[in-house]
Protein backbone atom coordinates (compact mmCIF):
# COMPACT_ATOMS: atom_id res chain seq x y z
CA UNK A 1 0.00 0.00 0.00
CA UNK A 2 2.78 2.46 0.82
CA UNK A 3 4.92 0.71 -2.02
CA UNK A 4 2.25 2.47 -5.44
CA UNK A 5 4.88 4.60 -7.58
CA UNK A 6 2.09 6.97 -8.04
CA UNK A 7 0.54 9.65 -6.15
CA UNK A 8 -3.13 9.37 -5.11
CA UNK A 9 -5.79 11.50 -4.13
CA UNK A 10 -6.80 11.44 -0.62
CA UNK A 11 -9.71 10.00 1.13
CA UNK A 12 -12.56 12.17 2.84
CA UNK A 13 -10.98 10.67 6.13
CA UNK A 14 -7.32 11.17 5.63
CA UNK A 15 -8.23 15.26 4.27
CA UNK A 16 -10.11 15.54 7.72
CA UNK A 17 -6.65 14.16 9.45
CA UNK A 18 -4.38 16.52 7.45
CA UNK A 19 -6.85 19.58 7.58
CA UNK A 20 -5.32 21.21 10.29
CA UNK A 21 -2.04 20.85 10.19
CA UNK A 22 -1.99 21.51 6.47
CA UNK A 23 -3.51 24.70 7.36
CA UNK A 24 -1.71 25.57 9.78
CA UNK A 25 1.80 25.23 7.67
CA UNK A 26 0.07 26.80 4.75
CA UNK A 27 -0.74 30.12 7.60
CA UNK A 28 2.62 30.18 9.73
CA UNK A 29 4.85 28.54 7.24
CA UNK A 30 3.98 29.41 3.59
CA UNK A 31 2.57 32.58 4.07
CA UNK A 32 5.51 34.14 5.77
CA UNK A 33 7.81 33.64 3.07
CA UNK A 34 5.83 35.37 0.34
CA UNK A 35 5.29 38.12 2.76
CA UNK A 36 8.55 38.24 3.41
CA UNK A 37 9.32 38.17 -0.69
CA UNK A 38 6.89 40.70 -0.93
CA UNK A 39 7.83 43.43 1.68
CA UNK A 40 11.36 43.15 0.29
CA UNK A 41 9.94 44.90 -2.86
CA UNK A 42 8.22 47.36 -1.11
CA UNK A 43 9.67 50.66 0.13
CA UNK A 44 10.77 51.87 3.37
CA UNK A 45 8.15 54.64 4.97
CA UNK A 46 7.52 56.53 8.11
CA UNK A 47 4.49 54.52 9.03
CA UNK A 48 3.28 52.20 11.26
CA UNK A 49 3.93 49.26 9.90
CA UNK A 50 7.05 50.76 8.16
CA UNK A 51 6.70 50.04 4.59
CA UNK A 52 4.84 50.77 1.82
CA UNK A 53 2.75 47.97 0.28
CA UNK A 54 3.20 46.66 -3.10
CA UNK A 55 0.58 44.77 -4.80
CA UNK A 56 -2.45 46.10 -2.29
CA UNK A 57 -5.26 47.43 -4.12
CA UNK A 58 -7.15 45.98 -6.41
CA UNK A 59 -7.24 44.22 -9.71
CA UNK A 60 -5.25 42.99 -12.14
CA UNK A 61 -5.03 46.32 -13.40
CA UNK A 62 -3.50 47.39 -10.15
CA UNK A 63 -1.38 44.75 -10.55
CA UNK A 64 0.44 45.84 -13.43
CA UNK A 65 0.66 49.23 -12.56
CA UNK A 66 2.57 47.89 -9.13
CA UNK A 67 4.12 45.93 -11.14
CA UNK A 68 5.68 48.74 -12.86
CA UNK A 69 7.20 50.84 -10.48
CA UNK A 70 8.05 47.78 -8.52
CA UNK A 71 10.51 48.24 -6.06
CA UNK A 72 13.92 46.28 -6.03
CA UNK A 73 15.40 49.23 -3.95
CA UNK A 74 16.25 46.72 -1.36
CA UNK A 75 17.93 44.39 -3.07
CA UNK A 76 19.81 47.25 -4.70
CA UNK A 77 20.89 48.22 -1.19
CA UNK A 78 22.30 44.58 -0.78
CA UNK A 79 24.14 44.92 -3.79
CA UNK A 80 25.44 48.46 -3.60
CA UNK A 81 26.09 48.22 0.72
CA UNK A 82 29.37 46.60 1.13
CA UNK A 83 28.40 46.28 4.62
CA UNK A 84 25.87 43.05 3.36
CA UNK A 85 28.50 41.54 1.40
CA UNK A 86 30.94 41.61 4.38
CA UNK A 87 28.47 39.90 6.40
CA UNK A 88 27.54 37.10 3.59
CA UNK A 89 31.11 36.19 3.43
CA UNK A 90 31.94 36.09 6.88
CA UNK A 91 28.72 34.31 7.88
CA UNK A 92 29.62 31.94 5.13
CA UNK A 93 33.24 32.11 6.40
CA UNK A 94 32.35 31.88 10.52
CA UNK A 95 30.60 28.76 9.55
CA UNK A 96 32.51 27.01 7.57
CA UNK A 97 35.54 27.01 10.02
CA UNK A 98 33.03 26.02 12.88
CA UNK A 99 31.65 23.00 11.14
CA UNK A 100 35.12 21.67 10.67
CA UNK A 101 35.91 22.60 13.77
CA UNK A 102 32.99 20.32 14.80
CA UNK A 103 33.30 17.76 12.81
CA UNK A 104 37.17 17.63 14.02
CA UNK A 105 35.68 17.13 17.86
CA UNK A 106 32.79 15.07 17.12
CA UNK A 107 34.39 12.18 14.98
CA UNK A 108 36.73 11.10 17.84
CA UNK A 109 33.75 11.30 20.55
CA UNK A 110 31.27 9.70 18.20
CA UNK A 111 33.85 6.64 17.51
CA UNK A 112 34.47 6.58 21.18
CA UNK A 113 30.51 6.42 22.40
CA UNK A 114 29.79 3.74 18.86
CA UNK A 115 32.78 1.50 20.39
CA UNK A 116 32.21 1.76 23.98
CA UNK A 117 30.46 -1.79 25.59
CA UNK A 118 26.78 -1.85 23.87
CA UNK A 119 24.96 -1.78 27.29
CA UNK A 120 26.39 1.94 27.41
CA UNK A 121 25.84 3.44 24.22
CA UNK A 122 22.65 4.74 24.70
CA UNK A 123 23.57 6.41 28.51
CA UNK A 124 26.63 8.11 26.83
CA UNK A 125 24.74 9.41 23.35
CA UNK A 126 21.79 10.72 25.46
CA UNK A 127 24.41 12.16 28.02
CA UNK A 128 25.97 13.63 24.83
CA UNK A 129 23.11 14.77 23.18
CA UNK A 130 21.32 16.19 26.75
CA UNK A 131 23.04 19.83 26.50
CA UNK A 132 21.07 20.38 23.36
CA UNK A 133 17.88 20.52 25.28
CA UNK A 134 19.41 22.83 27.96
CA UNK A 135 18.77 26.88 27.02
CA UNK A 136 20.86 28.10 23.88
CA UNK A 137 20.79 31.03 25.35
CA UNK A 138 22.10 30.16 28.81
CA UNK A 139 25.13 27.80 26.70
CA UNK A 140 26.22 30.97 25.21
CA UNK A 141 26.09 32.82 28.13
CA UNK A 142 28.32 30.69 29.74
CA UNK A 143 30.82 31.21 27.67
CA UNK A 144 31.18 34.83 28.31
CA UNK A 145 32.65 33.65 31.69
CA UNK A 146 34.92 31.65 30.45
CA UNK A 147 36.55 33.80 27.32
CA UNK A 148 36.51 37.32 29.09
CA UNK A 149 39.58 39.16 29.66
CA UNK A 150 38.61 39.19 33.68
CA UNK A 151 37.38 35.66 32.84
CA UNK A 152 38.40 32.27 34.13
CA UNK A 153 40.66 31.15 31.23
CA UNK A 154 42.58 33.96 30.97
CA UNK A 155 42.95 33.68 35.16
CA UNK A 156 43.97 30.37 35.27
CA UNK A 157 46.45 30.93 32.54
CA UNK A 158 47.78 33.76 34.18
CA UNK A 159 48.35 32.45 37.73
CA UNK A 160 49.95 29.28 35.87
CA UNK A 161 52.49 31.72 34.56
CA UNK A 162 51.79 31.14 30.93
CA UNK A 163 50.61 34.07 30.07
CA UNK A 164 51.33 37.78 31.61
CA UNK A 165 48.45 39.62 29.83
CA UNK A 166 45.27 39.00 28.85
CA UNK A 167 45.10 36.65 25.56
CA UNK A 168 41.95 38.84 23.83
CA UNK A 169 39.17 36.04 23.61
CA UNK A 170 35.89 37.23 23.84
CA UNK A 171 34.61 39.62 21.60
CA UNK A 172 36.36 38.08 18.34
CA UNK A 173 35.26 35.76 15.36
CA UNK A 174 37.06 33.17 17.29
CA UNK A 175 35.02 33.23 19.99
CA UNK A 176 31.83 33.09 17.88
CA UNK A 177 33.26 29.80 16.51
CA UNK A 178 33.60 28.27 19.91
CA UNK A 179 29.97 29.18 20.54
CA UNK A 180 28.76 27.46 17.45
CA UNK A 181 31.04 24.79 18.18
CA UNK A 182 29.97 24.32 21.64
CA UNK A 183 25.86 24.91 20.56
CA UNK A 184 25.74 22.75 17.48
CA UNK A 185 27.88 19.84 18.37
CA UNK A 186 24.99 17.44 19.18
CA UNK A 187 23.99 17.97 15.53
CA UNK A 188 27.25 16.93 14.54
CA UNK A 189 27.59 14.00 16.80
CA UNK A 190 24.01 12.41 16.41
CA UNK A 191 24.29 11.69 12.93
CA UNK A 192 28.40 10.57 13.10
CA UNK A 193 26.86 8.20 16.19
CA UNK A 194 24.19 6.61 14.23
CA UNK A 195 26.70 6.22 10.86
CA UNK A 196 29.63 4.45 12.74
CA UNK A 197 27.59 2.62 15.36
CA UNK A 198 25.95 0.80 12.79
CA UNK A 199 28.53 -0.50 10.59
CA UNK A 200 28.79 -4.31 10.50
CA UNK A 201 32.47 -5.06 12.70
CA UNK A 202 33.12 -7.66 10.74
CA UNK A 203 34.04 -5.60 7.76
CA UNK A 204 36.43 -4.29 9.87
CA UNK A 205 37.75 -7.80 10.96
CA UNK A 206 38.19 -8.83 8.01
CA UNK A 207 40.31 -5.74 6.83
CA UNK A 208 42.28 -6.27 10.07
CA UNK A 209 42.93 -10.28 9.01
CA UNK A 210 43.86 -8.92 5.58
CA UNK A 211 46.55 -7.56 7.19
CA UNK A 212 45.69 -3.84 7.39
CA UNK A 213 46.72 -1.44 10.56
CA UNK A 214 43.94 0.03 12.64
CA UNK A 215 44.68 3.33 11.01
CA UNK A 216 44.20 1.82 7.45
CA UNK A 217 41.01 0.21 8.74
CA UNK A 218 39.67 3.34 9.97
CA UNK A 219 41.00 5.15 6.65
CA UNK A 220 39.42 2.61 4.47
CA UNK A 221 36.75 1.51 5.84
CA UNK A 222 34.72 3.12 9.34
CA UNK A 223 35.84 6.82 7.45
CA UNK A 224 34.17 5.97 4.04
CA UNK A 225 31.59 4.29 5.94
CA UNK A 226 30.50 6.99 7.57
CA UNK A 227 30.14 9.36 4.92
CA UNK A 228 26.42 10.18 4.85
CA UNK A 229 26.86 10.64 8.60
CA UNK A 230 29.57 13.42 7.92
CA UNK A 231 27.34 14.82 5.19
CA UNK A 232 24.03 15.40 7.15
CA UNK A 233 26.00 16.38 10.27
CA UNK A 234 28.00 19.34 8.47
CA UNK A 235 24.66 20.30 7.20
CA UNK A 236 22.68 19.95 10.36
CA UNK A 237 25.70 22.63 11.61
CA UNK A 238 26.61 24.55 8.77
CA UNK A 239 22.82 25.75 8.18
CA UNK A 240 21.86 27.61 11.35
CA UNK A 241 25.29 29.05 11.88
CA UNK A 242 25.13 30.97 8.40
CA UNK A 243 21.93 32.39 9.91
CA UNK A 244 23.00 32.46 13.53
CA UNK A 245 22.08 35.79 15.76
CA UNK A 246 22.78 34.82 19.19
CA UNK A 247 26.07 33.72 19.41
CA UNK A 248 27.41 36.92 17.13
CA UNK A 249 25.96 39.15 19.32
CA UNK A 250 26.81 37.85 22.53
CA UNK A 251 30.33 36.35 21.64
CA UNK A 252 31.49 38.52 18.61
CA UNK A 253 32.66 41.87 19.25
CA UNK A 254 30.92 44.77 17.34
CA UNK A 255 33.29 43.92 13.91
CA UNK A 256 31.93 40.55 13.99
CA UNK A 257 29.53 40.52 10.75
CA UNK A 258 27.43 38.00 10.39
CA UNK A 259 23.67 38.21 8.33
CA UNK A 260 21.08 37.22 10.74
CA UNK A 261 22.59 39.86 13.06
CA UNK A 262 22.58 42.37 10.20
CA UNK A 263 19.30 41.13 9.76
CA UNK A 264 18.57 41.66 13.27
CA UNK A 265 19.26 45.46 13.05
CA UNK A 266 17.83 46.12 10.04
CA UNK A 267 14.81 45.29 11.97
CA UNK A 268 15.40 46.38 15.13
CA UNK A 269 17.22 49.28 15.28
CA UNK A 270 16.92 51.03 11.92
CA UNK A 271 13.43 49.97 11.48
CA UNK A 272 14.33 48.95 7.71
CA UNK A 273 11.56 46.10 7.15
CA UNK A 274 11.87 45.90 3.11
CA UNK A 275 15.71 45.57 3.60
CA UNK A 276 15.54 42.77 6.58
CA UNK A 277 13.38 41.25 4.47
CA UNK A 278 16.04 41.21 1.28
CA UNK A 279 18.18 39.66 3.31
CA UNK A 280 16.27 37.06 4.79
CA UNK A 281 15.64 36.16 0.89
CA UNK A 282 19.38 36.51 0.06
CA UNK A 283 19.99 34.72 3.19
CA UNK A 284 17.57 31.70 2.11
CA UNK A 285 18.77 31.88 -1.33
CA UNK A 286 22.35 31.45 -0.20
CA UNK A 287 21.41 28.62 1.89
CA UNK A 288 18.99 26.91 -0.93
CA UNK A 289 21.56 24.22 -1.74
CA UNK A 290 22.22 23.23 1.57
CA UNK A 291 18.69 23.32 2.78
CA UNK A 292 17.66 21.33 -0.41
CA UNK A 293 20.67 18.59 0.09
CA UNK A 294 19.67 17.62 3.86
CA UNK A 295 15.94 17.87 3.00
CA UNK A 296 16.37 15.63 -0.01
CA UNK A 297 18.10 13.32 3.20
CA UNK A 298 15.55 13.73 5.36
CA UNK A 299 12.41 12.36 2.92
CA UNK A 300 14.55 9.79 1.53
CA UNK A 301 14.88 9.16 5.64
CA UNK A 302 11.32 9.79 6.46
CA UNK A 303 9.85 7.30 3.42
CA UNK A 304 12.05 4.33 4.83
CA UNK B 1 44.76 -2.76 21.38
CA UNK B 2 44.95 -1.07 24.73
CA UNK B 3 46.24 2.23 23.21
CA UNK B 4 43.26 2.18 20.98
CA UNK B 5 41.05 1.67 24.43
CA UNK B 6 42.92 4.32 26.23
CA UNK B 7 42.79 6.89 22.73
CA UNK B 8 39.05 6.50 22.90
CA UNK B 9 38.60 7.05 26.91
CA UNK B 10 40.74 10.36 26.71
CA UNK B 11 38.00 11.08 23.75
CA UNK B 12 34.96 10.21 25.66
CA UNK B 13 36.51 12.92 28.81
CA UNK B 14 37.44 15.42 26.52
CA UNK B 15 34.07 15.38 24.91
CA UNK B 16 31.91 15.48 27.82
CA UNK B 17 34.30 17.98 29.45
CA UNK B 18 33.85 20.15 26.79
CA UNK B 19 30.09 19.95 26.42
CA UNK B 20 29.63 19.83 30.41
CA UNK B 21 32.30 22.17 31.77
CA UNK B 22 30.79 25.42 30.82
CA UNK B 23 27.72 24.49 32.21
CA UNK B 24 28.96 22.87 36.07
CA UNK B 25 30.99 26.46 36.17
CA UNK B 26 28.20 28.35 35.15
CA UNK B 27 25.62 26.42 38.02
CA UNK B 28 28.87 26.98 40.72
CA UNK B 29 29.23 30.32 40.14
CA UNK B 30 25.94 31.26 40.69
CA UNK B 31 26.60 29.63 44.23
CA UNK B 32 29.38 32.24 44.81
CA UNK B 33 28.80 35.10 47.40
CA UNK B 34 31.13 36.98 45.19
CA UNK B 35 29.82 38.81 42.09
CA UNK B 36 33.51 38.63 40.60
CA UNK B 37 33.69 35.30 38.45
CA UNK B 38 37.60 34.86 39.51
CA UNK B 39 37.36 35.32 43.34
CA UNK B 40 35.44 32.70 45.64
CA UNK B 41 33.15 34.35 48.28
CA UNK B 42 31.86 31.52 49.71
CA UNK B 43 28.98 29.47 49.31
CA UNK B 44 25.72 31.65 49.20
CA UNK B 45 22.45 31.63 47.90
CA UNK B 46 21.42 35.16 48.16
CA UNK B 47 21.06 35.31 44.09
CA UNK B 48 18.44 33.14 44.02
CA UNK B 49 16.62 35.08 46.78
CA UNK B 50 17.34 38.16 44.97
CA UNK B 51 15.47 36.29 42.30
CA UNK B 52 12.06 36.02 44.17
CA UNK B 53 12.13 39.73 44.49
CA UNK B 54 12.94 40.93 40.78
CA UNK B 55 9.21 41.38 39.70
CA UNK B 56 10.12 41.41 36.33
CA UNK B 57 11.86 38.47 36.15
CA UNK B 58 9.29 36.78 37.60
CA UNK B 59 6.54 38.27 35.24
CA UNK B 60 8.56 37.21 32.31
CA UNK B 61 8.66 33.39 33.64
CA UNK B 62 5.44 33.59 34.06
CA UNK B 63 4.69 34.11 30.58
CA UNK B 64 7.41 32.11 29.29
CA UNK B 65 5.78 29.29 31.33
CA UNK B 66 2.18 29.73 29.88
CA UNK B 67 3.29 30.35 26.43
CA UNK B 68 5.28 27.13 26.49
CA UNK B 69 2.66 25.07 28.09
CA UNK B 70 -0.19 26.28 25.47
CA UNK B 71 2.42 26.23 22.64
CA UNK B 72 3.64 22.81 22.89
CA UNK B 73 -0.16 21.78 22.98
CA UNK B 74 -1.22 22.72 20.07
CA UNK B 75 2.27 21.59 18.38
CA UNK B 76 1.64 18.15 19.97
CA UNK B 77 -1.76 17.66 18.21
CA UNK B 78 -0.96 19.28 14.71
CA UNK B 79 2.64 17.40 15.17
CA UNK B 80 0.15 14.14 15.97
CA UNK B 81 -1.66 14.53 12.90
CA UNK B 82 1.13 15.75 10.90
CA UNK B 83 3.04 12.15 11.90
CA UNK B 84 -0.37 10.38 11.07
CA UNK B 85 -0.47 11.86 7.38
CA UNK B 86 3.40 11.31 7.00
CA UNK B 87 3.54 7.60 8.43
CA UNK B 88 -0.04 6.19 7.22
CA UNK B 89 -1.31 7.83 3.76
CA UNK B 90 1.54 6.49 1.83
CA UNK B 91 2.57 8.69 -1.49
CA UNK B 92 -0.57 11.41 -1.43
CA UNK B 93 -0.19 14.08 -3.50
CA UNK B 94 1.43 17.40 -2.32
CA UNK B 95 2.92 14.73 -0.08
CA UNK B 96 6.43 16.66 -0.69
CA UNK B 97 5.56 19.81 -0.21
CA UNK B 98 3.49 18.96 2.89
CA UNK B 99 6.66 16.88 4.27
CA UNK B 100 9.25 19.76 3.07
CA UNK B 101 7.36 22.31 5.13
CA UNK B 102 7.39 20.58 7.88
CA UNK B 103 11.08 19.58 8.17
CA UNK B 104 12.23 22.86 6.67
CA UNK B 105 11.90 24.82 10.39
CA UNK B 106 14.44 22.37 11.61
CA UNK B 107 17.22 24.03 10.09
CA UNK B 108 15.68 27.54 8.97
CA UNK B 109 17.52 30.66 10.34
CA UNK B 110 15.46 31.45 13.26
CA UNK B 111 15.50 35.28 12.29
CA UNK B 112 13.81 34.46 8.77
CA UNK B 113 10.99 32.30 10.62
CA UNK B 114 10.91 35.04 13.25
CA UNK B 115 10.60 37.66 10.80
CA UNK B 116 8.04 35.89 8.40
CA UNK B 117 5.93 34.68 11.22
CA UNK B 118 5.88 38.54 12.58
CA UNK B 119 4.98 40.25 8.62
CA UNK B 120 1.96 37.39 9.17
CA UNK B 121 0.74 38.79 11.96
CA UNK B 122 0.95 42.79 11.04
CA UNK B 123 -0.64 41.55 7.15
CA UNK B 124 -4.02 40.35 9.22
CA UNK B 125 -3.75 43.23 11.48
CA UNK B 126 -3.05 40.79 15.31
CA UNK B 127 -2.04 43.15 17.95
CA UNK B 128 1.02 41.54 19.29
CA UNK B 129 1.11 40.10 22.09
CA UNK B 130 0.73 36.72 24.26
CA UNK B 131 -1.48 35.54 21.55
CA UNK B 132 0.83 35.98 18.76
CA UNK B 133 3.54 34.53 21.03
CA UNK B 134 1.40 31.44 21.36
CA UNK B 135 0.88 31.20 17.84
CA UNK B 136 4.42 32.13 16.54
CA UNK B 137 6.12 28.98 19.37
CA UNK B 138 2.79 26.30 18.62
CA UNK B 139 3.98 26.85 14.62
CA UNK B 140 7.97 26.48 15.05
CA UNK B 141 7.81 23.44 17.41
CA UNK B 142 5.60 21.75 15.54
CA UNK B 143 7.93 19.57 13.55
CA UNK B 144 9.89 18.84 16.39
CA UNK B 145 6.57 17.08 17.91
CA UNK B 146 5.68 15.39 14.51
CA UNK B 147 9.60 14.20 13.68
CA UNK B 148 9.17 12.68 17.28
CA UNK B 149 5.64 11.09 16.94
CA UNK B 150 6.35 10.13 13.19
CA UNK B 151 9.44 8.23 14.35
CA UNK B 152 7.24 6.52 17.02
CA UNK B 153 4.43 5.71 14.33
CA UNK B 154 6.54 3.93 12.24
CA UNK B 155 7.99 1.82 14.99
CA UNK B 156 4.22 0.72 15.75
CA UNK B 157 2.96 -2.60 14.57
CA UNK B 158 0.08 -1.79 11.95
CA UNK B 159 -1.46 -5.45 12.13
CA UNK B 160 -3.00 -4.40 15.83
CA UNK B 161 -5.10 -1.88 14.79
CA UNK B 162 -5.99 -3.50 11.28
CA UNK B 163 -7.42 -6.76 13.65
CA UNK B 164 -9.34 -3.94 15.32
CA UNK B 165 -10.92 -2.84 12.67
CA UNK B 166 -11.39 -6.25 11.11
CA UNK B 167 -13.12 -6.81 14.32
CA UNK B 168 -15.48 -3.97 13.42
CA UNK B 169 -14.13 -0.94 15.12
CA UNK B 170 -14.07 1.79 13.30
CA UNK B 171 -10.47 3.48 11.56
CA UNK B 172 -10.67 6.10 14.51
CA UNK B 173 -11.46 3.83 16.95
CA UNK B 174 -8.75 1.30 16.49
CA UNK B 175 -6.33 4.22 16.16
CA UNK B 176 -7.67 6.00 19.29
CA UNK B 177 -7.50 2.39 21.33
CA UNK B 178 -4.87 0.54 19.77
CA UNK B 179 -2.60 2.70 18.59
CA UNK B 180 -2.90 5.72 20.73
CA UNK B 181 -1.63 4.09 23.59
CA UNK B 182 1.17 2.48 22.09
CA UNK B 183 2.58 5.79 21.29
CA UNK B 184 1.23 7.85 24.05
CA UNK B 185 5.10 7.71 25.86
CA UNK B 186 5.97 9.72 22.44
CA UNK B 187 3.12 12.05 22.30
CA UNK B 188 4.34 13.34 25.66
CA UNK B 189 7.66 13.21 25.01
CA UNK B 190 7.00 15.31 22.09
CA UNK B 191 4.62 17.88 24.00
CA UNK B 192 7.95 18.00 26.53
CA UNK B 193 10.07 19.00 24.23
CA UNK B 194 7.99 21.04 22.90
CA UNK B 195 7.86 23.08 25.64
CA UNK B 196 11.45 23.00 26.23
CA UNK B 197 11.98 24.86 22.49
CA UNK B 198 9.18 26.85 23.65
CA UNK B 199 10.62 27.80 26.94
CA UNK B 200 14.08 28.91 25.33
CA UNK B 201 13.52 30.95 22.55
CA UNK B 202 14.75 33.97 22.44
CA UNK B 203 14.98 35.49 18.38
CA UNK B 204 11.27 34.04 16.87
CA UNK B 205 9.96 35.55 20.61
CA UNK B 206 12.01 38.86 20.10
CA UNK B 207 10.49 39.35 16.72
CA UNK B 208 6.33 38.08 17.18
CA UNK B 209 5.70 39.31 20.62
CA UNK B 210 4.09 42.59 21.97
CA UNK B 211 5.47 44.74 24.97
CA UNK B 212 3.01 43.39 27.44
CA UNK B 213 4.78 39.64 26.95
CA UNK B 214 8.35 40.07 26.98
CA UNK B 215 9.91 36.72 27.71
CA UNK B 216 12.13 35.14 30.19
CA UNK B 217 14.85 34.31 27.70
CA UNK B 218 14.66 37.99 26.16
CA UNK B 219 14.66 39.20 30.04
CA UNK B 220 17.65 37.23 30.43
CA UNK B 221 19.42 38.35 27.13
CA UNK B 222 18.68 41.83 27.68
CA UNK B 223 20.50 41.60 31.32
CA UNK B 224 23.32 39.26 29.86
CA UNK B 225 24.19 42.65 27.49
CA UNK B 226 24.87 44.47 30.01
CA UNK B 227 27.35 41.95 31.48
CA UNK B 228 28.18 38.40 33.51
CA UNK B 229 25.66 38.99 36.27
CA UNK B 230 25.04 36.49 39.34
CA UNK B 231 20.89 36.58 39.22
CA UNK B 232 21.44 35.30 35.84
CA UNK B 233 23.68 32.93 36.70
CA UNK B 234 20.83 31.71 39.28
CA UNK B 235 17.77 32.15 37.24
CA UNK B 236 20.26 29.75 34.48
CA UNK B 237 20.90 27.47 36.88
CA UNK B 238 16.89 27.32 37.76
CA UNK B 239 16.32 26.51 34.19
CA UNK B 240 18.67 23.97 33.33
CA UNK B 241 17.69 21.72 36.80
CA UNK B 242 14.37 22.04 34.66
CA UNK B 243 15.50 20.83 31.64
CA UNK B 244 17.35 18.04 33.44
CA UNK B 245 14.13 17.12 35.32
CA UNK B 246 11.84 17.10 32.09
CA UNK B 247 14.62 15.00 30.20
CA UNK B 248 14.55 12.58 33.30
CA UNK B 249 11.30 12.49 33.02
CA UNK B 250 11.41 11.61 29.12
CA UNK B 251 13.75 9.08 29.32
CA UNK B 252 12.20 7.25 31.99
CA UNK B 253 9.00 7.00 29.92
CA UNK B 254 10.91 6.21 26.32
CA UNK B 255 12.03 3.49 28.12
CA UNK B 256 8.89 2.72 29.62
CA UNK B 257 7.82 1.70 26.02
CA UNK B 258 11.22 0.15 24.94
CA UNK B 259 10.36 -2.52 27.73
CA UNK B 260 6.69 -2.85 26.67
CA UNK B 261 7.50 -2.84 22.84
CA UNK B 262 9.98 -5.87 24.06
CA UNK B 263 7.66 -7.80 26.06
CA UNK B 264 4.58 -7.57 23.70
Amino acid sequence: MQEGGKRRRLTRGEMLVIAAPYAWIALFFLAPFALIVKISLSRPAQARPPYEPVFDGAGLAGFFEKLSQLGLDAYRGLAEDSLYLDSYLSSLSIAGVATLVCLLIAYPFALAIARAPRRLRPVLIGFAVAPFWTSFLIRVYAWITLLKDEGIINHALMALGLIDAPLPMFATSGAVVVGIVYSYLPFMLLPLYAAIEGQDASLREAAADLGATPFQVFLHVTLPLSRRGIIAGALLVFIPSVGEFVIPDLLGGSDTLMIGRTLWNDFFANRDWPAASAAAVALLALLLIPILLYERAQLREGER
Amino acid sequence: MSGARLLRLAALLLGFGFLYGPIVILATMSFNASRLVTVWGGFSTKWYAALLHDEQMLRAAEISLAAAALSALIATINGLLAALALARFGGFRSRTLFAGSIYAPLVMPEVVLGLGLLLVFVAFGVERGFLTLVLAHASFTMCFATVMIHAALKGCDRTLEEAAMDLGATPVRAFALVTLPLIAPSVVSAYLLAFIISLDDLVIASFTTGPGATTLPMRIYSQVRLGVSPEVNAISTLLLGLVAVALGLSALLTRGRAKGGGAG
